[in-house]
Order: C-alpha cells, then sequence, then structure tokens
C-alpha cells in the first residue's frame, strides 16, 4: 500500500484522523489484535483510549472496529439483535461520518458486524469479521478477584474453579442454570466469556467461518477466535450443555429456530413472542 | 520405606533483619505423624509454609518423594507442577477454615473443587465421592447442598478436611487443626483425624501449639523456640522425659485438670 497522505487519513470533516483514532493508537490495537488472534482466547492488554460515549456503552467494540474498518467496508451494527436501538444507531453514525463507510442492516451484505449481546442468527460466511462489546472480559472474575491470580489460573491451565461454578448451579438449580455469558474453552486451551450473549449463540462461535474479535473498552483487554476455531461451551458429562428453547414461534415471522424475545403488549399482561434478530426477521416476513 | 517421604535439610527463613526459622533438618517416613510445638512466634507456621512450598525459604532444601515423578525439590520445582502436586498428593489444613473453603459455594462443591481440577466432569460421581467423603467425616449427608457458611465451626473444620483428602494425598499439613474449637469438639476431630490418618496411611506435619493433640496425634514431636528446634524425639519420650530447659517448662506448663 503507498504511503497514506494526510489527506487519506483524515475524516469527512477533517477534524478527526480517519475513523477517529490516530494512527498511532490504532496500530497498537492491531499489534493486540494480531496477538489475540495467534493465541486464540488470550486476554490481550491494550492502551484503550477514551472514546466518546460512556464505558459499557461498547467503547472496546468501537475501539476494535475503528483499528480494522477500511473506506470498502459494509458495516452492520446490533444491539440484542436489533438494529434500529439507539446504541446500534448512534454507533453506525458514528463510522458513517469518520470512517465514510457504508452501513447496512443486512447481515450478509455487512463485512464488519460489531455487535452487543447476539450473534446473528443468518449463518455467517468467509471474510466476515464479528465485533463483539465485552463488559467483563475476565471469566474466573467472579469466582476469584484477584487479576494476578486469574492470569496464573489461565497460565497454568487450572479451571477447576468454572467447572465448581457450574456443580454449584446444578446443586441448587437441578441444572446449569447459566443462560448468557457462558463459558467456552477456546481451541482445548483457554476459558473465555463470550460475552453476554445467550447461551442460544455459544453453538454459532464453534468453527464459526468468520473472524471473532472481543474488545472491552474499560478493562482494556481484546481478545480473539479465529475462523474455524473449535470452542466448547462447558458441561458436565451427564449435564450436557443445551440451548434454550421456546414453545411459541416468532409472532411476526413465525420462525421457530431463532432466539425470541419476550414482550408485553397490553396493561392486561398479554404476551408476544418476536424474533430478537431483527434483520433475520424481516427477512422471513 | 527406604526413603523418607519428605526431608528438610538446613531450612531457614527471615523477614528482614528477624529470624523466623533456623536450621531446621528432619525426615519425615510414610505413615508417620510429625507434630512441630513451640509457643505463639516461634516459626512453626513459617516453617509449615516453608515445607509446604507457600513460602520460599532463604535457605536449605525441602525434598519430597512424589508418586509420579520421583524425588523432587520443592522449591526447585516450576509453580505448575508444585501446585499441581499441592493439589493432587498434599493437603493443607488451616486452623482457620474459612481461608481453607470457598464460603460461597455449596459443601459438595467445596470437596468435589479437586476432582474437577484434575478433570472430573460427571456431576453423579463428583457428587457421590462428595457424599461418601460428608459421611467419613461425620457431616450430615443432608447439608450436603448447604453451604459452609451455615456450619459450625466444628463441620467446616471436618469439611476442609473431606477437601483435602478426597483427592487421596500421602502428606497433609495442618496448621492447628483443632485451635478455636471448644473441647468437646475438638476431641471428636481429633478422634477422626487419627482414625483417617491410620486409615489411609496418610504422613502429617501438624503444628500445634497443645501439647495434649500433640500426644494423642503425633508420633514424633519437634520443639521449636524462637526461630530453633530445641529438642526433637519420640513424643512420649520428649513429653515424659524433656531436657531442654525449654521443653520442660513448656510440659510444666500443661494445666493439671
Amino acid at each position: 500500500m503507498p504511503d497514506a497522505t494526510i489527506q487519506d487519513t483524515q475524516g469527512q470533516d477533517g477534524a478527526y484522523n480517519y475513523a477517529y483514532l490516530d494512527e498511532q493508537t490504532k496500530r497498537m490495537i492491531r499489534r493486540a489484535i494480531l496477538k489475540a488472534v495467534a493465541v486464540p482466547g488470550y486476554q490481550v492488554p491494550f492502551g484503550g483510549r477514551e472514546m466518546p460515549l460512556p464505558y459499557g456503552w461498547g467503547t472496546g467494540g468501537i475501539q476494535v472496529t475503528a483499528a480494522i474498518i477500511g473506506r470498502e467496508d459494509t458495516l452492520k451494527v446490533i444491539d440484542q439483535g436489533a438494529d434500529d436501538t439507539t446504541n446500534a444507531v448512534s454507533i453506525r453514525r458514528f463510522f458513517a461520518r469518520v470512517a465514510q463507510v457504508a452501513t447496512t442492516t443486512h447481515t450478509e451484505e455487512a463485512t464488519i458486524i460489531q455487535t452487543r449481546h447476539r450473534v446473528p442468527e443468518t449463518p455467517l460466511t468467509d471474510g466476515q469479521i464479528l465485533v463483539f462489546q465485552v463488559p467483563i472480559p475476565e471469566p474466573l472474575r467472579m469466582l476469584e478477584p484477584r487479576e494476578t491470580e486469574t492470569r496464573t489460573l489461565h497460565a497454568l491451565s487450572e479451571y477447576g474453579v468454572m467447572q465448581v461454578s457450574l456443580y454449584e448451579s446444578i446443586a441448587r438449580h437441578g441444572r446449569i442454570a447459566k443462560t448468557y455469558n457462558y463459558p467456552v474453552m477456546v481451541n482445548g486451551r483457554y476459558i473465555m466469556s463470550p460475552s453476554p450473549i445467550p447461551k442460544f449463540d455459544n453453538p454459532k462461535l464453534d468453527r464459526s467461518p468468520a473472524l471473532q474479535l472481543y474488545g472491552a473498552g474499560r478493562e482494556k483487554r481484546i481478545y480473539a477466535v479465529p475462523p474455524h476455531t473449535p470452542v466448547k461451551s462447558l458441561d458436565f458429562d451427564d449435564h450436557p450443555f443445551e440451548v434454550e428453547t421456546w414453545s411459541e414461534s416468532c409472532a411476526l415471522c413465525g420462525s421457530t429456530e431463532s432466539f425470541l424475545d419476550e414482550m408485553i403488549v397490553d396493561d392486561t399482561g398479554k404476551r408476544l413472542f418476536v424474533c430478537s434478530d431483527t434483520d433475520y426477521c424481516e427477512g422471513r416476513r | 520405606m527406604s526413603v523418607p517421604l519428605l526431608s528438610a535439610r538446613g531450612v531457614g527463613k527471615r523477614f528482614g533483619g528477624r529470624i523466623a526459622c533456623r536450621d531446621v533438618s528432619f525426615d519425615l517416613w510414610p505413615g508417620e505423624v510429625l507434630g512441630i510445638v513451640g509457643e505463639s512466634g516461634s516459626g512453626k507456621t513459617t516453617l509449615l509454609n516453608c515445607l509446604a512450598g507457600r513460602l520460599v525459604p532463604d535457605g536449605g532444601t525441602v525434598t519430597y518423594e512424589s508418586r509420579s515423578a520421583g524425588s523432587v525439590d520443592v522449591h526447585r520445582l516450576s509453580e505448575a507442577r508444585r501446585r499441581l502436586l499441592a493439589r493432587t498428593e498434599w493437603g493443607f489444613v488451616n486452623q482457620d477454615a474459612r481461608e481453607g473453603l470457598r464460603m460461597g459455594v455449596s459443601a459438595g462443591a467445596n470437596i468435589g473443587e479437586r476432582l474437577m481440577a484434575v478433570g472430573a466432569r460427571h456431576y453423579g460421581e463428583i457428587r457421590g465421592q462428595a457424599a461418601d467423603w460428608m459421611g467419613r467425616v461425620e457431616i450430615d449427608v443432608e447439608r450436603l447442598d448447604d453451604r459452609p457458611t451455615t456450619y459450625s465451626g466444628g463441620m467446616r473444620q471436618r469439611l476442609q478436611i473431606a477437601r483435602n483428602l478426597v483427592s487421596n494425598p500421602r502428606l497433609v499439613f495442618m496448621d492447628e487443626p483443632t485451635g478455636g474449637l471448644d473441647v468437646s469438639v475438638q476431641a471428636r476431630i481429633l478422634d477422626l483425624l487419627r482414625g483417617l490418618v491410620e486409615g489411609l496411611h496418610l504422613s502429617v506435619v501438624l503444628v500445634t501449639h497443645d501439647l495434649g493433640v500433640a500426644r494423642l496425634l503425633t508420633h514424633r514431636l519437634m520443639v521449636m523456640q524462637g526461630g530453633t528446634v530445641v529438642e526433637q524425639g519420640l513424643t512420649d519420650q520428649v513429653l515424659d522425659d524433656p531436657q531442654h530447659p525449654y521443653t520442660q517448662m513448656l510440659v510444666a506448663s500443661i494445666l493439671p485438670v
């Protein structure tokens, strides 16, 4: 690639560098991403920057997206499966403005999909990149508060304590009651938090042809699952991993295979189940 | 039986200018219970931590005859190997059961942790073993799913013992296992420990300041004062015929009942 001139790297309004972050920051983040891809599931620290939105709104995901986005990319942003919620709309507009990229709501058209809490229902393909927003990257955090200790546990693959938490769940509820942020083993080596996606989406991570990048802005960690990498949800031999099921189907598109949101539609408590993935749902109607 | 299970040679540890223990050497044979007695601050616990690999001594070596890898220098092992050893072949019973237990999860999970740490992945089997161990340490199996926070002090201590013994260790370090418990509970735990030690052919290094506990449980005794071992020998011999003035004072200060 020829040297980028200042003109090339400037955004539309000239006040900001292309894709908001300065080039040195993007290089730093790209290095972290490369390391994360090389060691699947390992949390790589990076120098997280202040972003023009609060922590918890996707600062980690935005920084990852900003570091990998180019003018030829087509961006899709989803929040809880929907393309039209405040957070998704704001982030999409942000990149349309600072990176002049095309945006879309169609999963198949997107080259980069930034997401919070869901993996699209439409199967992903080669060349697509899924960017997750992660609040708490450390899967062992609730079990072991010390960072030095969790790092040691990862380094030595000492994951008994994670299994203890699943045991406890069965002892108390009769089954593994964790439904989101369900811990996974990546490539047989690192236990990873898949971010707060429902466990319904966990099987989609396994050997996915798309590259998965996870960015945690507050905790300043990046981790990744390269394409076609085995991702196994933890379980017991006699209590195997299972995903959620619904007796209803989507009230709008009739799907029985997608993740459904329950909605209360009037004051008498009438309930409706609809697809959480709006693009998938619209495509079927 | 020709090799000692654990042998210490010239083990010493200082904290700044303060000497915690100095030049401690002994051999512990399979099936033997070694008591370390002495007053508070005499370096008993520091020595125990050095032996168990929790503290790095300034000098000396600790050699352990492991089941899997033969003779190993405890402090030269990689951290991974040492931690593996500590949760498979060793046990460590703390004075305060809260330090040795996970208070936030049920008794069953506490006992099962070591099994899961070495790869057990069958819930029913783990639970079965946990229930079995609850019985062996005389806790009502009904309490299997209760958290240790709801247990009495004596039950917590028994749970801690079960949690350590479930991995079938050969060597258990105990730091005042009956300290802070009332006398009747102490007696039951001592009884239990004596039965387990004999039944499982355990080797134990037991730190205590209670000579009664030492008399009941230990075969051999080391008396420490100011960080050095002033006397060692068979327990009955040391307690019935103390040679060192400090030991004589210790024995003489047992309250007559």
